[in-house]
C-alpha cells in the first residue's frame, strides 16, 4: 500500500518532483512576498517614529496611516 | 463608483484578507493535495502519472487568466488614467510569473514518462515559454523604469504584445499537429474529463486562485505603503 503510494508503479519520481517543485514555489514566494510586506511597514513606522509631533498628527489624521500602524504586527 | 476601490478607502479591507484567504487556502490546498494525490483513480493509459495534471494544469490557467488581466487593467488604467489599475497589475504579476512557470517545469516533467523527452519544440509548450518571457520582460519593466514617467506606456505596451500570444496558446493544439494532447474541459461542449478527476482539478484551480489572491492582497498592501512611505518623506 505504501510502497504503491511512493513508487507509483515507477512514476512516482516525477509525480513527487512536480508536486514538491510547486510546493516549494508557492513556498519561495510568499516567504519574498512576506518579508517584502514586513520591511516596508517597519521602514514606515520607523519613518513615523522620526516625525515632529504636528507632522505625526497630520500623517495620523489619515486612516490607512493608521491603519498601518495598528496592523503593525499582523500579516 | 470607482471612488469605492481607491486604496485608501479598500486599505481597511486589503490589510486584514490575506490572514483569511491564507486560512482557506491551507483548507483547500489539503483537501486538493489528498484528492489529488490519494484518493483520485489512475489513468488506464498514462497510469499515475496522470496526477501532475494536477498541479500543471491549474497552473497554466491560471497564469494565462491572470496575463489577460494584466492586459484589460493596463489598457483602461491607460486610457481612463486610473493608477490604482497599475498598482493591482503591478501586484498580480509576480503570482503569474510563477504559476507560468511551474506550469512549463511540470508540464516538461511529465513529458519525460509521456512522450519520452523533458521539452519539445511543440507549438503549445513554446508559446507557454513565450507568456513567460512577457512575464518577465513586464516584471523587469517596472524595476527598470519605475522612476520614469514612460513606465505605463511601456508596461501596457508589453501586455498589449504578449496577448496576441494568449489565443496562440489555446488554439496552437487545434492548429498545428502537436505532442501536447488537445483540452479535455471545455466550456461550450461536452468534456472528456472523468468526474473522479475533474473534481480534484476543480479543488486544486480553486487552491490555486486562493493561492495568487493572498500573494497580490500581500503585494498591494506593501505598494500601497511604499507610496505612503514616500508621502512621510515630504512631511
Amino acid at each position: 500500500m505504501i510502497n504503491t503510494f511512493i513508487f507509483m508503479n515507477g512514476y512516482g519520481v516525477y509525480v513527487w518532483s512536480a508536486f514538491v517543485f510547486t510546493i516549494f514555489s508557492f513556498a519561495y514566494l510568499y516567504t519574498l512576498t512576506a518579508v517584502q510586506y514586513a520591511k516596508e511597514k517597519k521602514k514606515f513606522v520607523k519613518k513615523f517614529g522620526t516625525l515632529n509631533s504636528e507632522s505625526a498628527a497630520f500623517a495620523k489624521s489619515q486612516s490607512i496611516n493608521k491603519e498601518i500602524l495598528s496592523n503593525y504586527t499582523s500579516v | 463608483m470607482l471612488k469605492y476601490f481607491e486604496p485608501n478607502k479598500i486599505f481597511s479591507i486589503t490589510s486584514k484578507a490575506p490572514k483569511y484567504v491564507l486560512f482557506l487556502f491551507i483548507i483547500l490546498f489539503s483537501i486538493g493535495l489528498t484528492e489529488s494525490l490519494f484518493l483520485s483513480p489512475e489513468d488506464y493509459k498514462q497510469s499515475h502519472s496522470v496526477r501532475i495534471m494536477y498541479v500543471h494544469v491549474p497552473a497554466a490557467w491560471i497564469s494565462i487568466g491572470i496575463f489577460t488581466t494584466l492586459t484589460v487593467l493596463s489598457i483602461v488604467g491607460f486610457i481612463f488614467k486610473i493608477r490604482n489599475f497599475f498598482l493591482i497589475t503591478k501586484s498580480l504579476a509576480p503570482s503569474g510569473f510563477v504559476f507560468c512557470v511551474i506550469a512549463l517545469v511540470t508540464g516538461s516533467i511529465w513529458g519525460k514518462p509521456t512522450w519520452g523527452t523533458w521539452w519539445a519544440w511543440d507549438a503549445r509548450i513554446t508559446s507557454m515559454l513565450i507568456l513567460s518571457l512577457f512575464y518577465l520582460m513586464y516584471l523587469l519593466a517596472w524595476r527598470i523604469y519605475e522612476k520614469s514617467d514612460n513606465v505605463l506606456k511601456i508596461t501596457t505596451s508589453i501586455t498589449i504584445l504578449g496577448i496576441i500570444n494568449v489565443p496562440i496558446i489555446k488554439y496552437s493544439v487545434d492548429w498545428w499537429n502537436t505532442l501536447h494532447q488537445q483540452a479535455s474541459i471545455n466550456i461550450l461542449s461536452k468534456s472528456t474529463i472523468h468526474e473522479s478527476m475533474l473534481f480534484p482539478l476543480i479543488i486544486m484551480t480553486a487552491a490555486f486562485a486562493l493561492f495568487s489572491l493572498l500573494i497580490f492582497l500581500m503585494k498591494y498592501n506593501t505598494e500601497l505603503i511604499k507610496i505612503k512611505n514616500k508621502g512621510l518623506d515630504r512631511l
